[in-house]
């Protein structure tokens, strides 16, 4: 046994410490939820009121109906941009790598770096606006940043901008295991090149398509970098979304019980999305091996 | 579907794609030439021109000689900051990884599944959840406000990503070699030293590059666990942004930006095949 010590320390701590930490971190803020915690934990029992009083607050109905709006349309047009570019560079064309680069560099870099980058284009006094002024189509407009009603919108197109090289990344992958047998029987039945994409190949890209769609709306859900970077919430708190209200009730008004209660629905949003997602997969596993 | 050609539209098809490319190239170009310019000429046009004269002193006070907060260092030290919480935390998650990933894959023990299968809940669970039990635990072990105590989280939460993906590529090693291993009398980490290892460059390659990128790029713990000097660069970033506020600096800011944005960007050029491969294996779980 003694032995055995390294070997046994060396595989059961780390599993340990992150399965551990995992379980019990869990565990500690959904009960936290429940208690009167202000500036710091303390134990007591407040049932549901700091859920109630969270989705009663105008900050969480904002941010809610964002992330609903920033979810639907950022993994949307995502999917859209990502397959077009996909079919694009599908079509055996020169410099193909670099272009796949070019698609796919924003993903290496931080959100805090490109919603910077993001802020100074798409504000009006010193980005695209401006420019287009100086060019001398002075009655051009073009303020979405500073716009309550179109702000959030700004996200959209920053997010869009960052995430798609990663949908094309998926779908390029999935185009190129499509059966080339298929393809020419499809094309022998005289069907042409736009007939075989949508009738052949593009119903067998229905798994990766739903595969994408689950991680940018796991990725929208817990949106704080790329915002925080980009509008902080603004103007006013047009762009807020819960990530940045738990942040906001846990670190900046000192109300740990709410703090942690808004975290446990974002933890229930994801819940939403990705259990679906696990009974689809379990489903299409049990076909698989019956087949 | 490499057999289609649409010869007509062939034309067309460079055209779009061309365009598409310069839409995604113009942020980087816009920043990487306003890092170039001088605050005045920007102040006076817009973000999107051409450098009259090369303003190479922007990154000098970038780097160097820049007020973030009260102190005037420019983004030396938070740089230094990020590497030193970005490197131990990325070779350190990547080793116990590695090895974790074996265990999982290729020595069965009891309850291997269900603790591998809690440890990939990691990759779903919204970080909000973890930020304050990590504050509470980062203050009683006394790591709050220090690298050491960002090294601690970034690696135990990276071992959901580098228990996944090595586990995923051992899976695939045949399990003869290791039970004939194992009727020679060797151990565990004999087995993992002589058979293991050898065969695990490239996935220790796609492990690294993904989890320097994470964490390098990491934001919200930076900002949540750390003040002032412990600042990882992401965080300063934002720091700065509010502090120029009402003086805009911007082709400071640009050159502050193109700074902090280039190890990974380094990396995403030397690795983008191994980059891509993290990326779609994150994403086939």
């Amino acid at each position: 046994m003694v032995r055995r010590l390294p070997e046994f320390l060396m595989i059961w701590v780390p599993l340990l410490l992150s399965a551990a930490h995992l379980i019990s971190f869990s565990i500690w803020t959904i009960w936290i939820s429940f208690t009167p915690s202000t500036l710091i934990p303390v134990s007591g029992w407040v049932g549901l009121h700091n859920y109630t009083a969270v989705l009663a607050s105008r900050n969480w109905q904002i941010a809610f109906d964002n992330l609903l709006l920033f979810g639907i349309a950022f993994v949307l047009f995502s999917l859209m941009t990502g397959l077009v570019l996909a079919i694009l560079l599908d079509q055996r064309i020169r410099a193909e790598n670099v272009l796949r680069s070019i698609f796919l560099y924003p993903l290496a870099v931080s959100f805090v770096v490109t919603g910077t980058v993001w802020s100074w284009l798409l504000n009006p006094g010193i980005g695209i606006e401006k420019l287009v002024h100086d060019l001398g189509w002075t009655t051009f407009h073009f303020d979405w940043l500073v716009n309550r009603d179109m702000a959030i919108w700004t996200i959209v197109i920053a997010a869009v901008w960052q995430s798609s090289g990663f949908a094309m990344a998926l779908f390029l992958a999935g185009l190129r295991s499509v059966d080339a047998d298929i393809i020419k029987a499809a094309q022998i039945d005289g069907a042409g090149p736009i007939r075989t994409y949508w009738r052949v190949v593009l119903p067998t890209l229905w798994p990766i398509t739903i595969t994408v769609i689950v991680i940018q709306l796991q990725f929208a859900i817990s949106a704080f970098d790329l915002v925080r970077a980009l509008t902080n919430g603004g103007p006013g708190i047009a762009t807020q979304l819960p990530a940045l209200v738990v942040y906001d009730l846990m670190f900046q008004r000192s109300q740990l019980g709410r703090g942690a209660a808004a975290a446990v629905l974002m933890l229930l949003i994801l819940l939403a999305v990705l259990l679906p997602y696990a009974a689809w997969r379990y489903v299409q596993r049990r076909q698989a091996n019956h087949a | 579907m490499r057999e289609s050609s649409f010869a007509p539209s062939r034309v067309l098809i460079y055209l779009v794609v061309s365009l598409l490319a310069a839409a995604w190239l113009a942020p980087l170009v816009v920043v990487v030439l306003n890092s170039l310019r001088t605050n005045e000429e920007i102040a006076q046009g817009s973000m999107i021109g051409w450098p009259q004269h090369f303003a190479w002193g922007n990154y000098a006070l970038a780097w160097g000689g820049f007020c973030v907060a009260e102190s005037c260092n420019g983004i030396r030290p938070y740089m230094l900051n990020s590497a030193l919480i970005t490197i131990p935390a990325t070779i350190l998650s990547t080793l116990l990884g590695a090895v974790a990933g074996y265990a999982v894959s290729l020595w069965r023990f009891r309850g291997d599944n269900w603790i591998y299968g809690i440890v990939t809940l990691g990759l779903f669970l919204p970080q909000q959840m973890r930020l304050l039990p990590w504050t509470i635990v980062l203050r009683d072990i006394g790591l709050i406000n220090t690298l050491t105590g960002l090294v601690l989280i970034h690696t135990i939460q990276g071992l959901s990503f580098t228990v996944l993906f090595c586990r995923n590529y051992y899976v695939a090693i045949p399990h003869e070699l290791i039970r004939a291993a194992r009727i020679d009398g060797a151990g565990f980490f004999r087995i993992f030293w002589r058979i293991i290892l050898p065969l695990s460059p490239p996935i220790l390659i796609v492990t690294v590059i993904w989890q320097f990128t994470h964490i390098w790029n990491e934001f919200l713990f930076g900002v949540t666990f750390t003040t002032g000097q412990q600042q990882p660069v992401t965080a300063a970033l934002i720091a700065l942004s509010a502090a120029v506020a009402d003086i805009p600096q911007h082709g400071v800011q640009s050159a502050a930006v193109i700074i902090a944005a280039l190890p990974t960007l380094l990396v995403y050029l030397l690795g983008g095949r191994y980059f891509v491969r993290g990326l779609t294996a994150g994403a086939v779980k």
